[in-house]
């Protein structure tokens, strides 16, 4: 299972979901209306790294962030 | 070094405390930038939320940027509440010479404000509110839109 956190001001509990790769992923999130806005506007990390694409592999015990608007200071 | 506290940042103890452990290192300058919470907006202060894993490495490639030009950076920062006229964010930069110090701090800051993993609440009749129209979306968003 891969773990999908939701970090910051996102109101969403973690998910646990059979995917192997971030494709699935933006396919499930699409289909939840709540997650929309945040969809356009958030970066993803997987393993605590920010990904530029979509083309990254998952496998079980992987972690995946959604990172919202950041205003540290 | 990077350092997290909850609620407003001891100013005045973290300067010194910083100016102490490099006050040997031949460093020709120190210069520190202080974040301070504004009234304004009606606010009563900010709010804050930080995802360390990702900061700390957001800090390490800033560090290794640093040390190429034998300088060092320190940064504090809030978690959770901090109150008008408190300070949430410190940021420094030692090194040689001031011109290094001064690019330095300047960038540094800049990229904070864009990359750094910490969403601010602005705290209003008791309640925390996301500061969206303040924040920035990190390079590379929207990718699973």
């Amino acid at each position: 299972m891969v773990r999908v956190e939701f970090l910051g001001p996102i109101q969403k509990k973690p998910l646990e979901l059979d995917i192997s790769n971030l494709n699935e992923l933006a396919e499930i999130l699409q289909e939840d209306k709540e997650m929309q806005q945040w969809l356009e506007n958030s970066a993803v990390a997987v393993n605590d790294t920010l990904v530029s694409s979509r083309d990254v592999a998952l496998k079980d015990g992987d972690r995946v962030a959604l990172l919202p608007p950041v205003c540290g200071g | 070094m990077l350092y997290l506290y909850d609620g407003a940042l001891d100013v005045p103890k973290i300067l010194k405390e910083w100016y102490e452990q490099e006050e040997g290192s031949n460093y020709g300058a120190y210069i520190p930038f202080v974040g301070t919470v504004r009234d304004e907006d009606n606010i009563e202060g900010l709010s804050f939320d930080i995802y360390e894993p990702i900061l700390r490495s957001w800090f390490e490639a800033w560090q290794t940027r640093a040390k190429a030009k034998g300088a060092v950076i320190k940064m504090a920062h809030s978690r959770g509440d901090v109150m008008l006229h408190e300070s949430s964010y410190i940021a420094a930069v030692f090194s040689p010479k001031r011109r290094v110090a001064l690019e330095f701090i300047d960038e540094f800051v800049e990229d904070f404000k864009a990359s750094a993993p910490i969403w601010k609440y602005d705290l209003k009749n008791g309640k925390r509110i996301y500061a969206l129209e303040r924040s920035t979306a990190i390079k590379g968003s929207g990718l699973l839109k």
